[in-house]
């Protein structure tokens, strides 16, 4: 064996030493796989460290080490810190091979001994696949200075300015007819109470107007090509019928369009909208958008009362749907969540029981550009509550719906229970769970609910029910309640219930996240590269999240991810190019038989087929290193970089290694 | 060596979705046997059939191909092609003589460490119960219990 293998096994603290006796196998590595090249093993507290790092680089500069294996955790925290070191040390960073002993070992097994030799198998495998391993590399390629960002709310938009503020350009593509997100349908904001829509408009303004941002509303990304720094992204502009160079925004169509349909999104179902509409006066763009399922001249063929009050003509009943393609070199996903449905929870009555209402409907019922102008008013629309129940962690913190906690609810109840006292003087019941006020501001904001005399009742409301049964019980809603407090069922009777529905991923999320390439959670949140250190990059490289999309938050988080992404795709902008890993596969054209297996197993086109050769051939530029056209090609002409066949099959057997040696020693 | 048998299982792993769920058993702290040992790749779609066959030839009782869910492969479509190799290597693992429940495949996603976890424990359990792969094996391997047949054996092979 001509190359000569440093083994380098860390304790990580006790992360690792706790469980495998490093030094046993730091020595065993040393003696047992000289034949394998190695000549030197040792162990160190934390080889991550500039003095562990300085270790490796020693021994690569005196002792001429050729290849480096590095016994430590997963490839996906510290594998760049270790190829950094050897690179430092004049090793080409490939020939360096970073095996997992801590999350594949000692973090998930008990037993000492077992580990211990699960460790030195680890190593084994490691040390007989980097002798395959060959200098390479990164590839560079440019980034496209554009950035797509997906979804037009608080976060979207957060992310939208900053980057255009920075001198680039941004594409925001939002699915309804204006950005806002779900904000622009809040009243107030907790725990400051400031006007929603009053801090959110002149962002929403901003954007409308800002010369680096190109607004793509009534819009869906439909096909995302490429890969970082050179996204080819297709949108369909939805036909709004609207010719947007004419229109003024003057809604003399709205006023006149004689026919009116439920507003199931911006009113959340309270209210009607006509059917050429803006879903709200601040929206942006403030050109309408024609509905034309609910459309009188689509369904029937005439009427027309839009076009002909237009005053320039911009009522455009031929526009078709229009796909357009732009080139981004990053792309931020900021798509929002969906609100639990509260009818999957039959015993709260939503949709039955005419005065339970959702989060969301209050937020329009208590907005001054709601339904009502703001007076909070039971559904017959004149008689105000003298009191309501709020039920908190509706749809969440349960086994039977969401298990997870969506964050939102506890400060949103509060400020609904403040909203109420403020405008009606009801009495105002909150049940909860536990209170859970962990941001700036928020813990007094509760301490103010107290003083301000809410009811605070612990405990999970089994059913909200209009069936009287005691005085005082009639007409009212009944929410009955375990109050954990005091150990007792109790009876309320209100006059109106809210639920403080939980958040959702997206109903489509996963199919979007397939879209980009990303991956989701078990509740379809998109998940992040690193949960605490990496919370807006994404697996893929060039896809960033923001916001809700990457789990439950409000807006001071999600402007904070909006921001956050923002800067992650600026600084890769500045790099100017990216270097990928070069994990890529070529075809040896001596050996290859021109019998086209691999041209149709490669979903990116990678593969070319010369006619004239016949002989196929590898785009490097379009290859993403799945490895699937090396693992099918019958005469072995394709070799995988980074993944060959001899450094996976010399791998298995270095695994192997420990476990032969030790049958070996079973009585026959 | 033991009273009971301890079977040795090569795991192949995709580096996008079931490698980041093993990392994710990890760092939750999620207890599995130590009998697994688990290889990278890029994708599912990366493991050649002789990968399996070699593991086997080197002294694997057993085999766990793990992937993206299908339909969520970070590389379209290239699960699928796992999903067909693995059928195949069933058929010719039976052939051979080999039980083919030895090779299991399935689907973890990046979020699925707890997945991970509970079917390497289930293999482990079943492979455990199903006893040793005996047959001989590749130039470097053994026969169990005639080591000085092994000689010949290498050299005729």
């Amino acid at each position: 064996m001509s190359e000569r293998i440093g083994v380098y096994v860390c304790h990580c603290g006790t992360n690792i030493a706790g469980v495998v006796n490093v030094a046993e196998v730091s020595q065993w590595a040393g003696e047992k796989l000289a034949e394998s090249g190695v000549v030197v093993s040792r162990d160190y507290k934390f080889m991550c460290s500039s003095l562990g790092q300085e270790l490796i680089q020693k021994d690569i500069k005196e002792m001429g080490l050729t290849r480096v294996v590095v016994a430590a955790c997963s490839p996906h925290l510290h594998e760049a810190t270790f190829r950094n070191a050897c690179k430092g040390a004049g090793l080409n960073p490939y020939l360096c091979e970073l095996v997992s002993i801590r999350e594949q070992d000692s973090w998930v097994h008990t037993d000492k001994v077992a580990a211990t030799e699960k460790a030195k198998a680890i190593i084994s495998g490691g040390v007989a696949r980097v002798t395959y391993h060959e200098p390479l590399e990164p590839l560079h390629v440019p980034i496209h200075p554009d950035t797509l960002v997906v979804g037009g709310g608080i976060a979207g938009i957060q992310a939208a300015l900053e980057i255009a503020d920075a001198g680039f350009h941004v594409y925001l593509v939002e699915r309804e007819p204006s950005i806002g997100g779900h904000m622009a349908q809040f009243d107030k904001t907790f725990p400051t109470l400031d006007c929603s829509a009053c801090i959110l408009t002149p962002k929403m303004v901003q954007v409308g107007n800002h010369p680096n941002i190109t607004l793509l509303t009534w819009s869906e990304v439909t096909k995302v090509d490429g890969y970082v720094g050179n996204f080819e992204v297709t949108i369909k502009k939805r036909a709004r019928f609207i010719n947007e160079d004419l229109c003024t925004g003057c809604g003399i169509c709205q006023e006149k369009c004689p026919k009116k349909v439920i507003d199931d999104v911006f009113e959340a179902g309270l209210d009607t909208r006509k059917v050429v509409y803006t879903p709200f006066p601040q929206a942006v763009p403030n050109y309408p958008v024609l509905d034309a399922p609910n459309c009188t001249f689509f369904l029937k063929g005439t009427c027309k009362a839009c076009e002909k009050f237009c005053p320039t003509g911009a009522i455009d009943f031929n526009q078709k749907d229009e796909d357009i393609t732009v080139q981004v070199g990053n792309i931020i996903l900021a798509t929002g969540f969906d609100l639990f449905d509260a009818r999957r929870i039959p015993q709260y009555g939503y949709g039955r029981l005419a005065n339970v209402y959702t989060s969301l409907e209050f937020e329009r019922l208590c907005n001054a550009s709601g339904p009502t102008g703001g007076n909070i008013v039971l559904r017959d629309g004149k008689t105000a509550p003298k009191s309501v129940g709020i039920v908190h962690c509706v749809g969440s913190r349960d086994q039977n719906y969401n298990p997870y906690c969506s964050a939102i609810c506890c400060m949103q109840s509060l400020k609904f229970a403040h909203l109420v006292h403020e405008r009606t003087g009801a009495e105002v019941y909150n049940f909860y769970i536990d209170i859970r006020t962990p941001s700036k501001g928020y813990e007094e904001f509760y301490q103010r609910l107290l003083e301000e005399g809410t009811h605070f009742v612990r405990g999970k409301v089994a059913e909200v029910t209009d069936a009287a049964r005691q005085s005082g019980e009639d007409g009212k809603l009944i929410i009955q309640v375990e109050d954990t407090l005091i150990g007792k069922q109790r009876r309320i009777p209100v006059d109106m219930v809210i639920l403080s529905a939980g958040l959702e991923a997206r109903h489509d999320a996963k199919e979007v996240g397939k879209l980009f390439g990303i991956a989701c959670s078990a509740d379809s949140w998109y998940i992040e590269r690193h949960p605490k250190l990496d919370p807006v990059a994404t697996m893929t490289e060039g896809i960033f999240i923001a916001g809700c999309a990457q789990g439950p938050k409000d807006i001071p988080a999600s402007v904070v991810q909006g921001a956050a992404a923002s800067a992650r795709v600026m600084g890769k902008i500045q790099q100017k190019e990216v270097s990928l890993e070069p994990v890529r596969a070529t075809v040896d054209q001596d050996r290859c038989s021109g019998c086209r297996i691999c041209n149709n197993l490669c979903p990116f086109s990678a593969i070319l087929f010369h006619e004239d050769t016949m002989v196929s051939e590898v785009n490097p530029a379009l290859c993403q290193g799945c490895g699937t056209c090396v693992a099918a090609c019958p005469a072995g002409a394709i070799s995988g970089t980074g993944f060959s066949d001899e450094q996976i099959l010399a791998q298995i057997e270095g695994l192997l290694l420990l476990n032969v040696k030790h049958l070996e020693l079973v009585p026959g | 060596m033991t009273e009971t048998f301890e079977p040795v299982i090569i795991g192949f792993t995709c580096n996008w979705c079931s490698y980041r769920a093993a990392d994710m058993a990890g760092t939750a702290r999620m207890k599995y046997p130590p009998n697994i040992r688990l290889i990278r790749l890029m994708c599912s779609g990366r493991l050649d059939p002789t990968f399996v066959l070699k593991a086997f030839a080197s002294g694997a009782d057993a085999v766990l191909i793990t992937g993206c869910h299908p339909g969520d492969c970070h590389y379209v479509e290239q699960n699928y092609k796992a999903l067909r190799r693995f059928q195949l290597l069933k058929r010719v693992l039976t052939q051979m003589g080999i039980e083919p429940q030895r090779l299991k495949l399935v689907w973890a996603s990046a979020a699925e460490g707890a997945k991970l976890a509970e079917a390497i424990t289930e293999h482990t359990e079943e492979i455990r119960a199903l006893g040793p792969l005996n047959w001989p094996t590749g130039p470097n391997g053994f026969e169990q219990n005639k080591p000085e047949e092994m000689v010949v054996q290498e050299v005729t092979a």
